[in-house]
C-alpha cells in the first residue's frame, strides 16, 4: 500500500497510481492542495485533470430533484425490477466496480457492455479469430531496439508513454543500451515525444491509417518471397515499405504499437488483424511483439472481470438467466440507438466526459458529481473515483499488470460498488 | 453445534485409516472428539458409504491472466456449457476453461475443496488472486514462478551470495501471497525472449550464461533451507519432445537429493523409438521416480476431446502453435519477468500421437509404486479439464474398463507403451492418498487432506457405487469446514474459501535492492507490486491461511 507521510499536516502520497488512463503510471506523488489534490511529481496532462478536479458533493438526484441516497436506490431498483431489458453500460470503474455491476446485470437480467468497446472490439475480434503475440510494457521498455508506431497518437493517448517506455535511459541489459529506432507509421502523428539520448532514428512514414493494414499485409506476403506490384504499396513508395520490413526483420526486438480506437473505420479490426500476422510471422526466425494502446477508462478491467465470471468479454447478455453472448446483438451503443432495451444504467466513475447517449430511454447515471449530462437522467447517483476518493484496483492496457488504488482524500461519495450492491438487494 | 456423520466407512491415509467404519464428529468447523455426554445437535446416517477429506488438486490452471485470455479466446468453449443464475449460485459459462464462480461450484459438486493455481506470474499476482476470489466456494492458493525473471537470472550470473538469493524467493512469496514456487522451462522464458529456441538442462542461456540446471538447484536448495514444505515445483526443459525423457531423468538424477516436484510428468516422458520416432519413457521414468525417494510428480493426465493448453512456457508453447485447433493462439513476454503462451488444442483418440499421451500418463500412474509422491491431475486445462477426473479415476480402478478404453484410440500408439501389460488397479485408500492426504501433505497443508481429530472439517461423502465413474462425479454430502455444501452433487449452500500461503523469513534488506531495480526497470514500484492481505481478505470476502514453514538455514 502507498505510504502515507504527513507534510505541512497534511497528507502526501507517494507511488500513487493514476487510473486516468490505459498505462496506469505508479510513480506520482499526490498532495493535498486547498479543498483538493495537488499531482507533485510525475503529472501528465491526463493525470492532473483527472485528481485536480474539484471536490464537488452533490446529493443524488430523482427526475433532476435532489434526495436522498436511500430514495434513490431504491428508484433505481424499482426501475430495474420493472424493466423487461435493462442496458448495463458505461462501465467507467475499476475491477470491484466491473464485479458490481456484473452481478446487478445478472439479477436484473440485463446486457452489460462498455462504452467504449467498439474500440476494444477491434482488438478482441482478432484474440477470437487467430491470436496475436503480444508483449508487456516493462518488456518493451528493457528489450526493445526498435518501435513502430502504427498509427497511434500516442502523446494525446499517453502522455507518459514515451517517457517512460520508449526514452527511458537505463536500460536491464546494458549500462550503455543501444539507441532506438522509432518509426511512425501513419499520417499526422505527433512525433514530438521520441527525443533524448535513447534516441537514434526517427522515422516518419505518412500514410491514411486505414492504408496500414494494406502495407503491413504487403510487408507479410514479401517476407514470405511471394511478388508485390507496384511503385507504391498503401500509399507510400515501394522503397520505404522495403525498408521497413528490413528493419522489422533485423532489429533485436521490435516492438508495434497501435491504437484500436484509430481504427474506427469499416473492418478495422483487419488492420490489427494484419499487425497481428505480420508480427506471428517475423516470430519464425526472429523476435518481435506486439502490444495495444489504448485501454481508457477502465475498459481492461470492464472486458477481464467480465471474461472471467461470465467466460465472456462484454456484450453478454444475461437476459435468460445464463450468460449470452453476441458481439453484434449486445453490442450496447448500437441497441441504445435502436431502443432494443428499456432501461439504461451508465457507470462513470473517472472521466466527467464519459457521457450517457443522447437517448429518451429511461436512464439511471452512476457518475462523477461533474459528469456532463445531455438530458436530465431519471436518476443521477454521484459516485466518487476509485483512487481518488476510494481504494480499488485497475487492469493495465496490456492485460498483464494490475495496479492497486488508494483513497486519497475523504469525500461523502460513496463507490459505485457500495451503490451498485446497494441496488442489488433492494432488487 | 455438534454434528454426527454415523457409519461411514473412513479412508483416511493420513492416520492410517483404511475403510474402517468409525463414526466421525463435527463441531465449529473441525474433527472433533466430543464428551461421552455431549448432545448431538444434527445426525447424518451415512452407513455403508465412503467417506474422504475435500479432495485437493494441487495443480489446476484456474486463476490468472492466461485463463483470462483462454476464456476471451475461445467462446466456442463457453457456448452450450452456460449455467443460469440461481438463489443461490451466479451465472457462468465453461467446458475446459471454466468462468470462475463456475469452476468452484463444479469442484465442489466434484468433493473437492482445495484447488491450487500453479502459475501465477509475480507480475501478475494481483489478478491472478482476484480470480481466484471470484472462484466459489473451494479453499486456494498459488505457485509463484520464478526462474526466467530477469532479477533471479542477474542474481545468478552475477554469483550473488546465496542469502540474497533465498530472500529474493521469500520476498517474492510474501510480496505475491504465494503457497509455493513453481519454475517453468527454467530460463527458457527468458532465452526465447533472447531469440533461443530450446535450452536444454545444460545449454547456456545466451545472455546471462547460467543453466537450467543451475536455476534449479539453486530455487531447489533454495527453498529447502528457506523450510517452504512444497519442494521447488518443476515444469522442466523440453516439454512435449521426442526424446524429452532424456531431460526428465537428467533433472533427477542432478537433483543431488534434494526434494523436487516434478509436474505434469507425462509430457515429460516421451522416448523416441519406433516409426514415428515417438515412444513411452513412463518405464523409465517410473523406475527413476520410485528409486529416488526425493521426487514428487503429478501426472497431467491427457483426456481426449477439445481442451485449451495455457502454460508460463512462451518458448515450447510458440513451437505448440503449429498444432492450434481451432487456428489461433495467443504468445506473450511478459514484464522482464515471465510470458504465456495460451493454445487451444483437441486430443484425439484415433492419433497416434494422441493416444501414446493418454496411454503415457496411465502408464506413469500404474508403474509409481509410492501414491505418496504421485498426484492425481490433469494440469487442467492442459491435458483435459478437471471434471474428468472420475472418469481417470475410474481407469485407474478398474482394469475392464480400461482395457475397454483401451480398444477404441489409435492400436499403434499402444505398441509403443507398456500399458495393455498392467493389471493393477488403485483401491479407494490409494486414491484417497492421491487426491487428498499426498497432496496436502506436500503442500504443507497441515489440517487439510485427513479425518483426524483437529483437522478442517472438509470432508466428501460417496455412494459406494462400483462404477466409480458415477462415484466419484456425484457425491452425496460435501462438507466445507463442517457446513453441508452439496448434498447429491448439487450445491445447496454458496461460502468464501481461505487462500492458503506460506511466509518463510528474508532480511529485509532485500528490498532496498528491489526497490531501487523497480526504479530502474519496471514499470511499476515496489509498493504498488506487492499484495496485501486487506486485498486477499477483500472487506471479508476472503481470508488468509498462512501455513508453517520449518525454520530458516542461514
Amino acid at each position: 500500500m502507498n505510504s502515507e507521510k504527513p507534510r505541512n499536516g497534511a497528507n502526501h502520497y507517494e507511488n500513487v497510481a493514476c487510473p486516468f488512463c490505459g498505462i496506469a503510471c505508479d510513480d506520482l506523488d499526490i498532495g493535498p492542495s486547498g479543498n483538493g489534490l495537488k499531482v507533485l511529481k510525475n503529472g501528465c496532462a491526463k493525470s492532473v485533470a483527472g485528481f485536480e478536479r474539484p471536490l464537488i458533493e452533490r446529493s443524488p438526484q430523482i427526475d433532476g430533484k435532489d434526495c436522498s441516497l436511500e430514495a434513490a436506490v431504491a428508484e433505481a431498483a424499482k426501475l430495474i425490477r420493472g424493466s423487461r431489458l435493462p442496458i448495463f453500460s458505461g462501465l467507467g470503474t475499476d475491477v470491484q466496480g466491473t464485479r458490481a455491476i456484473l452481478a446487478l446485470a445478472e439479477s436484473g437480467g440485463g446486457v452489460i457492455d462498455h462504452a467504449l468497446s467498439d474500440a476494444a472490439y477491434r482488438n478482441i475480434r482478432v484474440l477470437q479469430s487467430s491470436g496475436w503475440l503480444n508483449t508487456s510494457l516493462t518488456e518493451a521498455r528493457n528489450r526493445a531496439d526498435l518501435f513502430v508506431i502504427a498509427g497511434a497518437d500516442v502523446p494525446s493517448l499517453h502522455p507518459r508513454f514515451f517517457e517512460r517506455i520508449v526514452c527511458n535511459e537505463e536500460s536491464m541489459f546494458s549500462d550503455t543500451p543501444p539507441k532506438r529506432t522509432v518509426i511512425f507509421l501513419g499520417e499526422s502523428l505527433d512525433t514530438s515525444a521520441a527525443t533524448g539520448s535513447r534516441i537514434g532514428e526517427v522515422i516518419t512514414l505518412p500514410c491514411k491509417i486505414d492504408r496500414i493494414g494494406e502495407i503491413l499485409d504487403a510487408m507479410r506476403a514479401l517476407a514470405k518471397g511471394a511478388t508485390v506490384s507496384g511503385d507504391t504499396i498503401g500509399g507510400l513508395p515501394r522503397a520505404a515499405v522495403e525498408d521497413l520490413l528490413a528493419r522489422c526483420k533485423s532489429s533485436t526486438y521490435g516492438v508495434m504499437a497501435w491504437d484500436p480506437n484509430k481504427f474506427d473505420f469499416p473492418a478495422g479490426d483487419l488492420t490489427v488483424q494484419a499487425i497481428c500476422e505480420f508480427i506471428k510471422d517475423l516470430n519464425l526466425t526472429s523476435r518481435f511483439a506486439g502490444l495495444s494502446l489504448g485501454g481508457a477508462e477502465g475498459i481492461p478491467s470492464a472486458t477481464s472481470v467480465c471474461a472471467w465470471q461470465s467466460g465472456y468479454p462484454l456484450r453478454v447478455s444475461f437476459a435468460s438467466g445464463k450468460p449470452e453472448f453476441d458481439t453484434e446483438r449486445y453490442n450496447a451503443k448500437r441497441m441504445i440507438e435502436n431502443k432494443e432495451g428499456d432501461l439504461l444504467v451508465w457507470l462513470a466513475s473517472f472521466g466527467d466526459d464519459l457521457s450517457p447517449p443522447d437517448t429518451d430511454l429511461a436512464t439511471i447515471v452512476l457518475g462523477v458529481p461533474g459528469l456532463k449530462l445531455a438530458r436530465t437522467p431519471k436518476v443521477f447517483i454521484p459516485v466518487g473515483t476509485p483512487g481518488v476518493d476510494h481504494h480499488g484496483s485497475v487492469i493495465r492496457v496490456d492485460n498483464v499488470v494490475s495496479l492497486p488504488l488508494k483513497k486519497l482524500r475523504q469525500s461523502k461519495l460513496p463507490a459505485a460498488t457500495d451503490v451498485l450492491a446497494s441496488i442489488e438487494a433492494a432488487l | 453445534m455438534l454434528i454426527k456423520l454415523t457409519g461411514g466407512k473412513i479412508y483416511d491415509p493420513a492416520n492410517g485409516v483404511d475403510g474402517e467404519v468409525r463414526d466421525i464428529f463435527i463441531q465449529d468447523g473441525r474433527i472433533v472428539t466430543p464428551s461421552p455426554d455431549a448432545k448431538i445437535d444434527h445426525e447424518y446416517p451415512v452407513h455403508g458409504r465412503v467417506i474422504m477429506a475435500g479432495g485437493i488438486d494441487p495443480h489446476s490452471h484456474i486463476g490468472g491472466g492466461k485463463m483470462t485470455i483462454a476464456r476471451m479466446m475461445l467462446p466456442e468453449d463457453h457456448i452450450g456449457n452456460e449455467f443460469a443464475r440461481t438463489d443461490l449460485t451466479r451465472a457462468g459459462v465453461g467446458h475446459a476453461i471454466p468462468s470462475t464462480m463456475t469452476a468452484g461450484y463444479r469442484y465442489a459438486e466434484m468433493g473437492y475443496t482445495a484447488a491450487f493455481e500453479p502459475a501465477m506470474l509475480p507480475a501478475n499476482a494481483r489478478q491472478a488472486h482476484m480470480e481466484l476470489a471470484d472462484t466459489a466456494i473451494i479453499d486456494k492458493g498459488a505457485f509463484a514462478m520464478l526462474g526466467s525473471d530477469d532479477f533471479f537470472l542477474r542474481q545468478l550470473a552475477g554469483k550473488a551470495d546465496f542469502s540474497a538469493i533465498k530472500d529474493y524467493i521469500a520476498w517474492t512469496m510474501h510480496a505475491t501471497q504465494a503457497l509455493a514456487v513453481k519454475v517453468v522451462n527454467p530460463g527458457g522464458i527468458s532465452a526465447f525472449k533472447f531469440n533461443q529456441r530450446k535450452l536444454d538442462l545444460d545449454e547456456k542461456h545466451t545472455f546471462y550464461g547460467v543453466t537450467p540446471r543451475d536455476i534449479i538447484l539453486n530455487l531447489a536448495r533454495g527453498l529447502q533451507e528457506l523450510g517452504v514444505v512444497h519442494p521447488i515445483h518443476i515444469h522442466g526443459c523440453n516439454l512435449g519432445v521426442p526424446g524429452g525423457v532424456e531431460t526428465t531423468l537428467a533433472t533427477i538424477n542432478g537433483a543431488e537429493g534434494l526434494p523436487i516436484h516434478l509436474t505434469h510428468i507425462q509430457f515429460h516422458s516421451y522416448d523416441t523409438e519406433g516409426d514415428m520416432k515417438f515412444s513411452s519413457g513412463a518405464a523409465r521414468v517410473a523406475d527413476a521416480v520410485n528409486d529416488n525417494k526425493n521426487v514428487s510428480i503429478d501426472v497431467g493426465q491427457v483426456m481426449f476431446g477439445q481442451t485449451c493448453t495455457a502454460s508460463g512456457d512462451s518458448m515450447r508453447q510458440f513451437v505448440n502453435t503449429k498444432s492450434a485447433t481451432p487456428k489461433k493462439w495467443v504468445v506473450m513476454d511478459i514484464e522482464c519477468d515471465a510470458g504465456c503462451g495460451v493454445i487451444p488444442f483437441k486430443y484425439r483418440d484415433k492419433s497416434f500421437v494422441n493416444a501414446l499421451q493418454w496411454a503415457i500418463g496411465l502408464e506413469l500412474f500404474l508403474l509409481v509404486k509410492d501414491p505418496w509422491r504421485l498426484f492425481l491431475t490433469t494440469d487442467h486445462p492442459n491435458g483435459g479439464p478437471f471434471t474428468c477426473y472420475p472418469h481417470l479415476i475410474r481407469l485407474l480402478m478398474d482394469k475392464s474398463f480400461r482395457q475397454e478404453a483401451m480398444q477404441m484410440i489409435n492400436q499403434d500408439a499402444l505398441k509403443y507403451s507398456s500399458l495393455g501389460s498392467l493389471d493393477r488397479e488403485y483401491s479407494l485408500y490409494e486414491i484417497a492418498i492421491m487426491t487428498r492426504a499426498g497432496p496436502a501433505r506436500s503442500l504443507g497443508l497441515k489440517d487439510r487432506g485427513h479425518l483426524g481429530v483437529g483437522a478442517c472439517a472438509d470432508i466428501t461423502v460417496y455412494d459406494d457405487n462400483p462404477d466409480r465413474e458415477a462415484m466419484f462425479a456425484t457425491p452425496e454430502l460435501l462438507f466445507k469446514n463442517g457446513e453441508l455444501i452439496v448434498r447429491n452433487g448439487k450445491i445447496i449452500k454458496v461460502v468464501n474459501g481461505a487462500t492458503h500461503v506460506a511466509r518463510p523469513a528474508y532480511d529485509a534488506k532485500i528490498e532496498k535492492q528491489l526497490s531501487s531495480y523497480f526504479e530502474s526497470y519496471n514499470t511499476m514500484r515496489l509498493e504498488n507490486f506487492r499484495v496485501s492481505d486487506d486485498e486477499i481478505r477483500n472487506d471479508g470476502r476472503g481470508s488468509l491461511i498462512i501455513q508453517p514453514t520449518g525454520a530458516r538455514v542461514a
